[in-house]
């Protein structure tokens, strides 16, 4: 008799939803929308079951992503009660901030990451739930549960708070704050698992469908709106494709499949050659840019 | 048509997940024993790295790698771009592989003597442990280091992978040597048993297949002993008795009031009798609530919310316990504490404690001693540094439920907080209960000072600041007060604002006038240090005799005068409150430094020269000093 490995990821990951809202007053999550944000959307029920979790949803809106992803937050939000604050960055607003007039990472780092900083300063939250898992990248596999952050949202990777047996210290001085990651000991393939086992809702985008799409360097971008400039004689063609990760959508690389179902998702994971983050244009650029984003404050 | 089939594979596939089980260990190891490279390659040979991740590390291993552009599994694992630069690993790092037979979750941990504490972080959630030394080397100080905080944490299974056999050519002579050596050592610190391993992680010898080198050697591969290391500790867990850990009171309405948190052994059943520890209420589990449907038991690592018969006080840090076997309680213990931050864990001083959910007020004794890791000599110790091993008897401020560490690491591991900082300054594994609190029974006390100090944890002072108007007491009154505050010493000031307008209203500014308000000052000192408190009087105090007067009230080593010494000149050119400009124009009778006399103290405690110190600098000498008379 004993838990079997997703029993027990969820325990952990229940234990530590509960830690971080015990412990913190004015604790968020940080919903990005894609499937690890829907693993955690749910554990966070599980945790406070009765309770509605005592704490709203967070989306760092770009005014880029897909529509489907927008239709998905607003369902997921009314449909479990939870609070739902989107923040759009005005300066971006203001400015036009766009990825094809101003590239990658200077559309990343405004609308992201200074908006992140905005939203994380307006409403003041010292705990702020985020999907990150350490199988994903190499920066990832060194940071902690409870990541602390200084009142300038930076992360000092060689001044981490050492994090032993189950005893997590959460304390902070004012403006200081803790990015948590309940998700940190789960894999790829441990999130696909849980959320056909839990049958766990997620953005359509993962699912293989004819979607029109142009071919860019080899990448392939979802033309989602009108908004996307067409190059000379460009004309988007129809293909079967899905999303392994979800984001801006002129950013999001589409891959060619005909999985339409989990099992199918996960076979073709299986006999995948690339690394999930590899569809994400922003972690291309050089190798250590993902630290480097951190560090500002990045989530 | 085809679609069933697949799902019948996933099904499967969750299954199979279940029969293969998670193995949690830590590499550990000196400088360039090459435990990334070892990791590397086990994520290497497990085929579980992409197209993708492997052109990263060809074009990095050309770029920065330190094999001539042959592949460097390190830079795998070395993720930091900081490290990528100096070469070495500085950080935790948790690596994910898994093959058939398990599944397999590894904590990479730095070498360097400064980063010690990270391996205790790593060892901490570790059930076993891979200690890596250079042939070449043999077992060094690292090695025995970390070989005894493998044990210290309670790590059962340890492997010795003696690496880079390769530029020993191989020689059983050698492996024979240093594995003799270690075990020897091992043995000592109650390490069990040691499976030692021929290694070269660059060429792959015996990481995952057994090597042609070594013929000599018949024990399994590393990889092997990983996947076939005998994990006891769950049967261990699920035979204890009922333990759930409340971490939150769960209140959706008024109608429901459940206990959340997680069952840390044992299993607990519905109908159930449990006992809230600390303390002696007992209830009965009515329900056990999940969003899946209420359950019948819950089995040591569930997540539950508990609903009782009865309402009991239960908060968070309350351990619901089996009640025919509760967990102890206790606020004494003796235990090992880690240094874990630059900062000193000094004895005496209050910080915060973590032990299972609850934070609660934390001292510690004088260390008996710590332990040099080398020889496990016991040597004297004044503070617990930065990567040392201390042994000290620990105070907790209010009795916590708890277990011994070689029983429980839930409930038998805490951690220090500093209560300025907030840094981890300690780890602490209780060893046992000091008798004098497991059995509490208070005894009478003559509550007299001495009873109402010991209570706060400090000795009472006095602590005098004179300098003319001005010079800057205040403001290092005020620092003082606080960074004594922080650190949990119960504190008051007090200073011409808050005695001229009340106690002392009816005295104006005469030389007779101010002897008075000082003598009524130094009558209200005495009381506050009687009452047990530490005082700061910040006051002109212009006259030696009555500042002698004021000492005379306390006890000898009670009275700590500092003088705030700051040149008329300076003082008059800072005028905060404008008094020396009025003072000048006649407007001010009696001003001390300009128509009244200033009597420099002869003997102070503290003598803080404002014109080469800054405040935070005064503060700390005034602080120091306290610490030097044992006021805190």
């Amino acid at each position: 008799m004993k838990l079997n490995h997703l029993d027990r990821l969820e325990a952990e990951s229940i234990d530590i939803f509960r830690e971080a809202v015990a412990e913190s007053e004015r604790p968020a999550l940080l919903y990005s929308i894609g499937k690890d944000s829907s693993v955690l959307v749910h554990l966070a029920r599980k945790a406070f079951y009765p309770s509605t979790p005592p704490f709203p949803l967070v989306h760092v809106d770009t005014t880029w992503k897909f529509r489907e992803m927008i239709e998905f937050r607003d369902s997921t939000a009314s449909e479990l009660g939870m609070e739902l604050i989107v923040h759009k960055n005005p300066d971006c607003i203001a400015q036009g901030i766009n990825p094809f007039d101003h590239g990658s990472a200077v559309h990343t780092d405004m609308w992201k990451t200074q908006g992140l900083r905005q939203v994380l300063d307006k409403h003041r939250f010292d705990a702020v739930f985020g999907g990150a898992r350490r199988d994903e990248e190499a920066s990832r596999a060194k940071e902690r549960v409870f990541s602390f952050r200084s009142a300038q949202h930076r992360w000092d990777p060689k001044n981490q708070r050492p994090e032993l047996w189950r005893l997590y210290n959460t304390r902070t001085a004012p403006g200081e704050s803790v990015r948590v990651f309940p998700l940190s000991n789960w894999t790829e393939l441990d999130i696909w698992h849980y959320i056909h086992r839990e049958n766990i809702p997620i953005v359509p985008l993962y699912f293989a469908k004819e979607r029109p799409v142009v071919d860019r360097e080899g990448t392939l971008i979802m033309v989602d709106d009108d908004r996307m400039p067409l190059e000379d004689g460009e004309v988007p063609e129809n293909k079967m494709v899905r999303f392994r990760t979800l984001g801006c959508y002129p950013l999001t690389g589409a891959v060619e499949s005909t999985a339409t179902t989990l099992p199918e998702i996960v076979a073709e994971m299986r006999a995948a050659t690339t690394s999930e983050r590899q569809g994400r244009v922003i972690d291309r650029d050089q190798s250590g840019s993902m630290e480097r984003k951190k560090q500002e404050g990045y989530f | 048509m085809g679609q069933p089939q697949v799902q019948v594979d996933l099904e499967a596939e969750i299954a199979e997940q279940e029969r293969v089980g998670l193995l949690r260990f830590i590499t550990c190891g000196s400088v360039d024993d090459g435990k990334s490279t070892l990791i590397g390659r086990l994520l290497y040979e497990s085929k579980l790295l992409y197209t993708d991740q492997l052109e990263v590390l060809e074009a990095d291993s050309k770029r920065v790698g330190t094999r001539g552009g042959e592949l460097d599994f390190a830079l795998l694992v070395d993720g930091l771009a900081a490290e990528r630069e100096q070469g070495i690993t500085i950080d935790v790092a948790y690596r994910f592989f898994a093959t058939d037979r398990r599944r397999f979750i590894v904590a990479d941990t730095p070498g360097h003597v400064q980063y010690t504490r990270n391996m205790v972080t790593g060892a901490s959630t570790s059930e076993a442990a891979v200690i890596l030394c250079d042939a070449r080397q043999g077992v060094l100080t690292q090695t025995r280091r970390h070989a005894h905080l493998v044990s210290l944490l309670g790590i059962k299974h340890v492997a010795l992978a003696i690496n880079k056999l390769d530029l020993v050519d191989y020689s059983q002579e050698v492996f024979d040597k240093i594995s003799e050596e270690f075990r020897a050592f091992a043995s000592e610190i109650g390490i069990r048993e040691v499976a030692c391993v021929p290694l070269s992680a660059v060429n792959g010898d015996n990481v995952v297949s057994n090597s042609d080198n070594t013929p000599w050697y018949t024990g399994p591969t590393l990889l092997g002993w990983l996947e076939n290391v005998e994990l006891t500790k769950d049967e261990e867990d699920l035979s204890g008795p009922a333990r759930l850990l409340v971490q939150w009171v769960n209140r959706p309405n008024s109608e429901f009031r459940g206990f959340s948190g997680r069952v840390l052994s044992g299993v607990l059943r519905k109908g159930d009798r449990i006992r809230a520890v600390p303390g002696e209420a007992e209830s009965t589990v009515e329900r056990i609530v999940t969003m899946d449907g209420d359950l019948d038991e819950a089995i040591v690592g569930a997540s539950v919310t508990v609903v009782l018969a009865d309402e009991i006080d239960v908060s968070r840090g309350t351990v619901l316990a089996a009640s025919d076997e509760p967990a102890d309680v206790a606020n004494a213990f003796q235990a090992h504490i880690v240094g874990m931050d630059s900062n000193d864990l000094v004895p005496g001083r209050h910080y915060l404690a973590k032990i299972g959910a609850r934070t609660v007020g934390f001292t510690a004794d004088h260390p008996k001693y710590r332990i040099d890791v080398d020889t496990l000599a016991h040597l004297p110790a004044k503070s617990i540094g930065l990567n040392e091993i201390a042994v000290a008897n620990v105070h907790f401020d209010v009795p916590v439920a708890y277990e011994e560490f070689k029983r429980s690491r839930d409930l038998g591991s805490f951690i220090v907080l500093d209560r300025l900082t907030n840094a981890t300054l300690g780890a602490g594994m209780i060893d046992f209960a000091l008798r004098r609190s497991a059995n509490v029974t208070w005894q009478q006390l003559t509550v007299d000072k001495r009873a109402r100090a010991a209570q706060k944890g400090h000795q009472p002072a006095v602590v005098w600041f004179t300098g003319l108007s001005g010079a800057g007491k205040s403001t290092i009154a005020d620092l003082v007060e606080k960074q004594l505050h922080a650190q949990g010493k119960h504190t008051f000031v007090l200073d011409g604002d808050n005695v001229r307008h009340g106690l002392s209203k009816d005295l104006g500014f005469t030389d007779t006038d101010r002897v008075e308000n000082i003598r009524r000052i130094a009558e209200v000192s005495s009381l506050m240090v009687d009452a047990g408190l530490i005082v700061l009087v910040s006051f002109i105090s212009p006259f030696q005799a009555e500042r002698d007067q004021a000492r005379e009230l306390v006890a000898e080593g009670e009275f700590c005068e500092v003088f705030v010494d700051t040149p008329l000149d300076v003082a008059e050119r800072r005028d905060p409150k404008g008094l020396y400009a009025k003072a000048r124009k006649g407007e001010l009778a009696n001003f001390t430094g300009v128509d009244s006399e200033y009597e420099r103290p002869e003997n102070a405690e503290v003598h803080v020269d404002t014109t080469e110190f800054d405040p935070e600098q005064a503060a700390s000498a005034v602080v120091a000093k306290l610490r030097d008379m044992g006021v805190i």
